[in-house]
């Protein structure tokens, strides 16, 4: 009896402290928003936010974009080839890519890579007093520090993702066309019959929505660190881990409401 | 009170159960340097922080000039904010600008001066703290010291009226100690300001305050000029001066 109470309480008590900490960052979200859209609009930090997660990240989004591309080909290949269909390879790879891989993968590089560092950088403004500054200053560190990278987030997470798709079309026809002589005229022209234009945007919503998922989490862990140095590394590790299970959780759900 | 710059009623507040600020009240004065002094974790930069909003009190009220800043919102608060100098306990700076980025800071959001204005305005601020030179100086590349300066440049970069002080001492050697002390207690002088300063080093506190005001378990136990506390009879009082100025802390 004393292990089914010791049990169902820790239970209750993760169950608390996940409603806290979402109840916490859909606040937070909303701050966000609310500071976003009143003035000053503070344009240069938008740009550098927007460089930082956007353009630093391309050497990342081409990497996983070109290998992703590649050995999707090389499977379905091996797969299609058992009933003849290798023509197909190519429209299979497009589909995928456009509305499922490119939003998904390019939006976990980009946690690993951005997320990361928005709550780190923000986590050690917080322990080193640098926010209560700003307020000190009578600066709001949630339109100064919060709703840039929120902003960025949101632009630059679709744009990376066309060139994932474009990328990741590349590496799957030099697999297929170039490797496994597939026939190039057949390869593109099934592309064209199969991919359809809402493919492509609908994969393109779902990035803002991941880039707007990875930003806020990573700027909420960063906000509410508390603890020094450690504080700063929980608050990184945390914020990667959660924009990671958000972003594939809120993409099943996407999918099944869009497609 | 007509010469009280901040006047603090009844404040309390808690962090998880436990009471910090304990029915805390104070009259701060205009235009004089006011040292609060107590132990380690007695709710001296917890109060600190309740005098320019950036926490809020559980029930008591604050006074700035006429505003209860307790019941503002945040607009008005920023007004308020703006009469408020603030040097925190490490500086504070914000390392991803150079220290001339920092001081400029305050006067590129707040004033209208142009880029050149207010590079001048930097200079001026950067000179009076003793760190001409050091402009174009990240925050990492600087001394706990000169850290300390950049940041009174900054506080001093909009003309405040209050000054806030956050353990100015704490960390550096016994000759910067002075040096900061020393550039604290003219700063006050030369621009009248209203100045609270955080503290648990006497020596500093006598050095620096016109009055001293001592905290014990989130409330005020004694207040007076240095040399009522000094001649104060309280127990605790002697307690805390006979450890601090004499001998080594007693365990408790």
């Amino acid at each position: 009896m004393r292990f089914l109470d010791s049990f169902l309480g820790k239970i209750g008590g993760w169950v608390l402290a996940g409603l806290n900490q979402s109840g916490g960052m859909l606040i937070f979200f909303l701050k966000s928003l609310f500071w976003l859209l009143r003035p000053p609009f503070r344009f240069r930090l938008l740009f550098r936010q927007m460089e930082f997660v956007g353009v630093k990240s391309i050497n990342v989004v081409i990497l996983t974009g070109l290998f992703t591309g590649a050995v999707f080909a090389l499977q379905s290949y091996y797969g299609f080839a058992m009933f003849g269909a290798e023509s197909l390879v190519g429209s299979t790879v497009a589909l995928a890519l456009t509305r499922e891989l490119a939003p998904v993968l390019t939006s976990l590089m980009v946690t690993g890579r951005a997320g990361s560092a928005m709550a780190a950088e923000i986590g050690t403004m917080r322990v080193t007093e640098q926010i209560d500054a700003l307020t000190a200053m009578a600066v709001n560190p949630i339109q100064y520090l919060v709703a840039p990278r929120m902003l960025a987030g949101i632009i630059m997470l679709p744009l990376l993702t066309v060139l994932t798709n474009y990328i990741g079309i590349l590496g799957s026809y030099v697999v297929g066309v170039k490797m496994l002589d597939i026939s190039e005229g057949i390869f593109v022209q099934n592309i064209y019959t199969y991919l359809a234009m809402t493919d492509i945007t609908m994969g393109l919503i779902k990035a803002a929505v991941f880039g707007l998922i990875l930003s806020v989490v990573g700027c909420y862990q960063g906000y509410v660190t508390a603890g020094g140095a450690e504080g700063v590394g929980r608050a990184t590790t945390r914020a990667v881990v959660l924009a990671c299970i958000l972003i594939l959780a809120t993409d099943y759900f996407l999918t099944a409401v869009m497609f | 009170m007509e010469h009280a710059a901040i006047t603090v009623k009844n404040l309390f507040k808690s962090f998880n159960g436990q009471n910090i600020l304990n029915d805390l009240s104070l009259l701060i004065p205009r235009r004089q340097t006011t040292v609060i002094i107590g132990r380690s974790g007695d709710g001296k930069s917890v109060f600190l922080k309740h005098l320019i909003g950036l926490l809020k009190p559980d029930r008591g009220q604050i006074l700035i000039g006429k505003d209860d800043i307790t019941v503002l919102g945040e607009a008005a608060l920023n007004r308020v904010r703006r009469k408020f100098g603030m040097l925190f306990q490490d500086a504070a700076l914000f390392d991803s600008m150079t220290v001339a980025r920092n001081v400029a800071f305050p006067l590129r959001e707040h004033s209208r001066l142009k880029p050149k204005e207010i590079m001048e305005q930097v200079l001026f601020r950067l000179d009076q703290v003793g760190l001409n030179g050091a402009e174009n100086k990240m925050p990492s590349e600087l001394s706990g010291g000169m850290r300390k300066r950049a940041g009174l440049a900054r506080a001093l970069a909009l003309d405040p009226e209050i000054m806030l002080v956050d353990e100015p001492t704490t960390g550096l050697d016994p000759i910067m100690t002075q040096a900061i002390n020393q550039l604290l207690k003219e700063t006050q002088a030369r621009l009248n300001l209203t100045s609270v300063i955080i503290s648990h080093d006497l020596r500093g506190a006598f050095y620096l305050a016109h009055s001293i005001v001592m905290i014990s378990k989130g409330r005020v136990v004694a207040q007076g000029s240095p040399e009522e506390i000094k001649n104060s009879g309280d127990p605790f009082v002697r307690q805390f001066l006979e450890a601090g100025l004499e001998g080594p802390p007693e365990a408790s």
